[in-house]
């Protein structure tokens, strides 16, 4: 068991050569978007807060870098710079609004303050494309001895991404801080009353998993080429909330797993038909209803039983 | 000052829209605690199924009832058969599941009726202009603001001055209590459950002629639900109204005196709420 | 009462608060000196609880002062006031459902600690955080439980987590609200015996139902009646006290 996820990183480092092209771009997908859900599952799974607005800093930051790159800001950077200061300004002001509720006005008021900033994005055509998108976005000079043009190279950007957040996540959660999330996220009377600044846990947190997703929207801009209104919409955060509670929310690598399971089904079912959406609606109500602790809950469950 | 009147009455019309959109919303939440995101869904599918119902009938009121209907079937079968299900006071799924029914429910509905944009056809007597003093109206917006004055005082009187209120009121404050008084607390959620997406889904078919009906549409309207709950206070009958209103007014004369600022005379109010009064101005805990 | 010139651990000065309509607290006013063992004795309503909630922070009150001290503190919140060396066991045990009584006790103990808002140092920075829960849990004899999580416990056990959280951050002022609220009577004296173990360094404020246990461990009294203190005095005095009798055998 182990062994699990030494075997897992070895075959994610050698994926590029038992894959095609097709299914590479696919793995590149998952592991971004692993990112992504678990920049969520910081404050959702660990904080207790849930959000249904996440991808309000996603979208901001690949817009961000998309909208420099097409202007010619050839330097990722200064691109992706801007972008993650795009993402964390956002989260520092949508915080500031919405972390003085819980639960379901917190749910809420995320989602209303997405909604916003969704409308701006389809509204503005002149300047963010409006619901057309911006197309042609291409991967800036990095300054690296390679470029991060090609999938393998772009294969592996996306791999080290994956691999930093997944090790500050972990850091983070080991943590004092981390510690004290869970605890908020358990009992905030209780956490008060022992001395703990129960807010500003919150907030540092909140902004911190809004920089993550941030960084999750950098790399998915330049692997798509392209941005559009659909990376802020309530439906990608939707996903992202999603992702976080098949694969079990509170645990590190959960969202990684929840990530791979709905790329990967939104690839074979839109093969199919174009009911994506429906699916992903059932996938909610099937989740909720029998394994509101997500796949690695199960398996723990599975594994206390089996050892009694 | 006929530019004033004219902005005045169109932000109550479309305050009295918003009105309509969140009672529902807030009604569900008040009694059973739980956020239901399928509302914007119940919108989109009453509009539909009523323009369905108008096309085949020829008769709006037909159309409209069929609307109501198909709603208050799908919301009853949502509560029984799904959301009851899960454990009691735990939000967060609860609002989940209600999310995965409102994309079901949108992506349903474009599969139906397809992607085009449509809307529902006016009443032809409400169809025209009407002169008030210096300026002429257009009818169908005086009778929104008609049906909101009309529905918030019968929602206020079925609230406060009746049996079924009262016991709504009862299992509010405290539902073991109100249950062992003889409240058959079950059998009221569901009946509140059904008529908050009722009340949906006439904000649906009503806003139909004005707002349109579009794929896209559920997550609008619930968005302009959330402002107006947020504005006014989750739970709370006379904040969806005053919320409504308020907004409906705010985003009126900010989009026209400054018709640039778009989704920014949405946000400002919500804004400010949320800094001074975060549970909204009649909201409760 | 404290000697001239020393400054009180606690006093609270004319407190007020209201609660739905009716006066929870009315002008409490109280003094406890430090290393003091002050027991609030009252009925059911009277306002203990309540008064707990305005000195922690939880709840704003209406009017008056509190002082930590001697400093005003009516106006921080509830953290600050943990930090200046205020703890507090509740009423209705206030746990961590999913976390371990390790888990716990940890929080606790970092909760006291400048460490605790860490976010990126390495974990061998953090090493004397659980060496001193470690050493907490081995003192309690809650070694054999570390690993199981608050929801499972015993109530007694759970009473014990409770108790041992509020002493992980080294207060130097603890308020127990009613310790021994839903225990045996064995359960009963070991929290009776603790609590008259604490060093003399620590003032203990402690709400009690049990007029036994409240005079056991009481230095002075303090009797609280429909939010107003109407008796306030030695053990002895509290014993003779006829309105207080009245009150008691009345109920």
């Amino acid at each position: 068991m182990k062994a699990l996820p030494a075997a897992g990183a070895a075959a994610l480092a050698l994926a590029p050569l038992a894959l095609s092209s097709y299914q590479l771009g696919l793995l590149t997908k998952m592991l971004i978007l692993a990112v992504f859900a678990m920049s969520l599952n910081l404050i959702l799974g660990y904080g207790g807060m849930p959000s249904l607005g996440h991808a309000a800093y996603f979208g901001m930051a690949a817009y961000t870098a998309g909208l420099l790159a097409r202007r010619g800001v050839d330097n990722f950077w200064l691109d992706a710079g801007a972008a993650l200061a795009a993402a964390a300004i956002t989260a520092a002001v949508f915080g500031l609004l919405a972390l003085r509720t819980r639960g379901a006005y917190l749910l809420m008021i995320t989602l209303a303050l997405a909604q916003v900033v969704w409308g701006i994005a389809f509204g503005w055509k002149s300047f963010t494309g409006g619901d057309d998108g911006l197309p042609g976005i291409s991967r800036p000079a990095a300054g690296l001895p390679w470029s991060l043009a090609g999938a393998t190279r772009f294969y592996y950007f996306a791999l080290v991404v994956f691999a930093l957040a997944t090790a500050f996540l972990r850091l983070v959660a080991h943590s004092p801080f981390g510690r004290a999330l869970v605890g908020i996220r358990e009992n905030e009377r209780r956490m008060e009353v022992l001395g703990y600044h129960v807010w500003a846990h919150r907030y540092v947190a909140f902004v911190l998993a809004g920089a993550l997703a941030g960084v999750a929207g950098i790399a998915f801009v330049f692997f798509t080429g392209f941005v559009s209104p659909a990376y802020l919409s309530v439906v990608f955060s939707a996903m992202a909330l999603i992702m976080v509670i098949l694969g079990g929310a509170g645990t590190l690598l959960g969202p990684a797993i929840g990530s791979a399971v709905i790329v990967g089904l939104e690839s074979t079912v839109g093969a199919y038909t174009e009911r994506w959406v429906l699916v992903l609606g059932l996938i909610y109500v099937g989740v909720t209803l029998f394994a509101p602790d997500g796949l690695l809950g199960l398996a723990q469950r599975r594994r206390a039983g089996a050892t009694r | 000052m006929s530019f004033w009147l004219f902005q005045l009455l169109n932000g109550l019309s479309f305050g009295m829209l918003l009105f309509l959109l969140a009672a529902g919303l807030s009604l569900i939440f008040g009694l059973m605690r739980i956020l239901n995101l399928a509302h914007g869904g119940y919108y989109l599918l009453g509009a539909y199924v009523a323009l369905s119902g108008v096309e085949s009938t020829g008769s709006l009121a037909l159309g409209a009832l069929a609307g109501l209907a198909v709603v208050i079937a799908v919301g009853v079968l949502m509560e029984r058969a799904f959301l009851r299900r899960l454990p009691q006071h735990d939000e967060l799924p609860q609002a989940l599941m209600t999310f995965g029914f409102l994309l079901i429910l949108g992506d349903v509905a474009l599969w139906i009726w397809g992607g085009t944009p449509q809307s529902l056809p006016k009443p032809p007597a409400l169809a025209a202009s009407v002169r008030l003093g210096p300026i002429t109206f257009p009818t169908y917006r005086l009778f929104l603001i008609v049906v909101g004055l009309a529905v918030g005082v019968a929602l206020w009187f079925l609230q406060e001055r009746t049996r079924l209120g009262a016991m709504v009121r009862a299992a509010i404050d405290d539902a073991e209590i109100a249950e062992s008084t003889g409240i058959n607390v079950s059998r009221l959620s569901t009946a509140v459950f059904a008529f908050g997406a009722g009340l949906a889904a006439l904000g649906g078919i009503m806003a139909g002629p004005v707002l349109g009906v579009y794929p896209g549409a559920d997550f609008e309207v619930l968005l302009l639900a959330f402002v107006v709950v947020i504005v006014g206070g989750l739970g709370s009958l006379k904040g969806a109204f005053v919320g409504g209103v308020l907004v409906g007014c705010l985003d009126n004369f900010g989009k026209a005196l400054f018709p640039e600022l778009a989704y920014f005379t949405i946000f400002a109010p919500m804004a400010v709420i949320l800094a001074l009064r975060p549970t909204g101005l009649f909201g409760t805990r | 009462m404290s000697a001239p010139g020393s400054v009180n651990a606690l006093s609270v000065e004319r407190l007020c608060h209201d609660f739905g309509g009716l006066r929870a607290v009315d002008h409490v006013t109280l003094a406890i000196a430090e290393g003091e063992r002050r027991v609030i004795l009252g009925p059911n309503g009277a306002g203990k609880t309540t008064l707990f909630n305005l000195v922690t922070g939880l709840f704003a009150p209406l009017s008056g002062t509190i002082r930590l001290f001697g400093d005003d503190v009516t106006a921080l919140p509830p953290f600050r006031r943990a930090r200046l060396g205020l703890g507090r066991t509740f009423q209705i045990t206030t746990l961590f459902p999913k976390l371990t009584v390790r888990e716990s006790v940890l929080l606790a103990v970092q909760g006291a600690d400048a460490a605790r808002f860490s976010l990126l140092k390495r974990r061998r920075a953090y090493r004397h955080l659980s060496d001193r829960a470690d050493a907490l849990l081995a003192e309690w004899k809650l070694d054999d439980r570390r690993d199981v999580t608050t929801r499972e416990l015993s109530y007694g056990e759970q009473r014990q987590v409770e108790l041992l959280l509020a002493l992980a951050g080294r207060p130097k002022v603890l308020l127990l609200d009613e310790p021994t609220a839903g225990l045996s009577a064995a359960e009963t004296s070991a929290v009776v015996a603790t609590v008259a173990r604490f060093p003399r360094d620590v003032t203990v404020l402690l709400i009690e139902h049990d007029m036994d246990v409240a005079l056991t461990l009481a230095d002075r009294v303090t009797v609280l009646h429909q939010g107003a203190v109407i008796a306030d005095g030695t053990r002895d005095e509290i014993r003779r006290d006829r309105r207080v009798a009245e009150i008691y055998l009345g109920v």
